[in-house]
């Protein structure tokens, strides 16, 4: 009796747990977008076509995740490693040249970076792949230094004095204690990427943003809408999924 | 045993630590005192090679520690300093797990080891052993740190300045620990204080250092009747040195071995004076009879003989 209830509070908790709804709404728009299909001809009766149909929505989602999942692993590995790296006393010299070219890659408009890579790497996924990485590194370089700098000093010296080797120390003390705080600057980078990621459809990629760059260059402003709807719900869903991550990263916090 | 062969160390322009030769012997509790600057806590890192030395050597059992890995020798030492630093994000039984485990000791061990030490720090298991460290009080976090330092039962222990943060009560309640820690497990103990009243209490020996150099090093008895300098005499403070030496002389010191003459509960010969001195205010008499450590009739305690120098 009691475990039953139990599960069913814990079911309700599921079913009303606000990261379920974002990723139950998100996956409806996603498969049921062509259901809407006579809601759009009602809505905008002056176009031909309603409903972007040239790829599925399905598939443009997973291509525009695979982007931004890959380009924020890129800059989550670079980022991190860079990170550590100017915190370690023989890269701190190094610390200086890094936060400026991570604050220079956070300047350059992202549509520029594209614009600069096309020539050089051609149209297609991998110019997107590239202006998007740099894009998302600048917030986990910062976050990584500063969440490393912030681990206590009487802690780090304990460490030390218990005879923890470099290597312990930052992967038993000062990455968990930073955790937090790197965890922040790739909720920054990922949500920020994934708007990002839309432009990216400028240059070739197959991203949420093609309806919406072909609906503005067709003025078909349904294409625009339903494009734009998923990728802001993609936005929101892992925004809330970031917020779970950041909560268990700090568990030990409660109580 | 520890040992300093005229060991020097520089932070330019100055000089930390200026040709030590020190040795604390086996099973010792050594005091470093001295104002701040004077080059204490440099001095006790030196042991651990948290900070390495310009010029001497420092011998630990005969092993000049240079040639040691630093880690392994750290594992072989405990380390409580004033500001705790558990590991916030670890239960109080990692924490003090944390040189057992870097040990590769098998769970089981490790697991009796830490309820052991909780009993050791008077700490309730129960409610502690799964605690994080944030919801402990100071002399709660300090327990556990001292629990953590002597985890892996080091032969040295070495403390920079560990109750200064402390409220007086529980500085007492920690120092009175140490000094049934110490008699229990023989441990060799170098701590690191600026308050003599603590150095006095717990020290077998105590080191004076000031400006990097040693000043003198010899018993509390020695440092209050013989101070090498000002410093010294600055240190013990000028107007309650007879205070002093009542909280290190014992009963047992000055008691005259009579039979009767004196009334009420006794007090046993290892107090230090001043209890007797408060004993016989409260009382409002100048004579307590005194016992041995064995419960056994010791003598008398004449209010006289505690104030003849």
């Amino acid at each position: 009796m009691r475990a039953g209830s139990t599960t069913l509070r814990w079911r309700m908790a599921f079913l009303t747990d606000r990261l379920t709804l974002a990723v139950a709404v998100l996956v409806a728009l996603v498969l049921g977008m062509p259901l809407l299909k006579p809601l759009f001809a009602a809505a905008f009766p002056t176009l031909d076509r309603p409903l972007y149909e040239a790829d599925s929505f399905l598939t443009l989602t997973l291509d525009h995740l695979a982007l931004v999942g890959l380009s924020s692993l890129t800059a989550v590995v670079a980022g991190c490693a860079a990170g550590i790296f100017v915190t370690r006393p023989s890269g701190a010299e190094f610390r200086g040249i890094l936060e400026a070219v991570a604050a220079m890659g956070q300047t350059f408009p992202p549509v520029a970076v594209l614009a600069v890579a096309v020539p050089v790497m051609g149209f297609g996924a991998q110019p997107a792949l590239i202006a998007l990485t740099l894009y998302a590194l600048l917030p986990i370089v910062e976050n990584t230094v500063a969440g490393l700098e912030g681990v206590p000093e009487s802690v780090l010296e304990s460490a030390r004095g218990l005879g923890m080797g470099p290597v312990e120390r930052l992967f038993r003390v000062e990455l968990p204690l930073a955790a937090p705080v790197i965890l922040a600057g790739v909720r920054t980078a990922v949500v920020i990427n994934v708007g990002t990621a839309a432009i990216a459809s400028t240059v070739g990629a197959k991203t949420l943003g093609l309806p919406i760059i072909v609906g503005l260059n067709g003025s078909n402003q349904a294409y625009v809408i339903q494009g734009a709807v998923i990728v802001a719900a993609l936005a929101v869903v892992l925004d809330f999924g970031f917020d779970r991550l950041a909560a268990l990263s700090v568990r030990w916090r409660r109580g | 045993m520890i040992t300093f062969d005229r060991v020097t160390k520089r932070f330019e322009p100055w000089t930390a630590v200026d040709g030590v030769s020190l040795t604390v012997e086996a099973g010792e509790f050594c005091v470093l005192i001295g104002p701040s600057g004077s080059g204490k806590s440099t001095l006790m890192k030196m042991t651990n090679r948290l900070i390495v030395p310009e010029e001497g050597t420092i011998r630990v059992d005969g092993e000049d520690i240079a040639t040691l890995r630093p880690e392994d020798l750290r594992r072989r030492m405990g380390y409580v300093i004033q500001n705790v630093g558990l590991f916030p994000h670890w239960t109080v039984e990692r924490n003090i797990a944390t040189v057992p485990t870097l040990l590769g000791w098998p769970k089981a061990r490790v697991r009796d080891r830490v309820s052991d030490l909780l009993d050791l720090l008077k700490l309730d298991a129960r409610r502690f052993r799964d605690a994080y460290p944030h919801q402990l009080s100071g002399g709660q976090q300090q327990r556990v740190g001292v629990a953590r330092a002597l985890a892996a039962e080091p032969a040295i222990l070495l403390m920079d300045e560990p109750f200064s943060a402390l409220d007086p009560i529980t500085r007492g309640a920690l120092q009175a620990e140490m000094t049934a820690i110490h008699k229990a497990t023989g441990t060799t103990i170098v701590f690191v204080t600026h308050d003599m009243d603590e150095a006095l209490k717990l020290a077998n020996r105590i080191a004076v250092l000031d400006h990097g150099r040693l000043v003198q090093f010899g018993t509390p008895l020695d440092i209050l009747h013989h101070p090498a300098n000002d410093t010294v005499r600055d240190l013990i403070g000028r107007e309650d040195w007879g205070l002093k030496l009542l909280a290190v002389e014992t009963v047992g010191q000055r008691v005259r071995p009579e039979e009767d003459g004196a009334i009420g509960a006794p007090l046993p010969a290892d107090a230090p004076l001043r209890q007797a001195i408060a004993e016989m205010v409260a009382r409002g008499t100048d004579r307590l009879p005194v016992v041995d450590a064995g419960g056994r009739p010791a003598g008398v305690l004449h209010l006289s003989d505690v104030v003849r120098s």
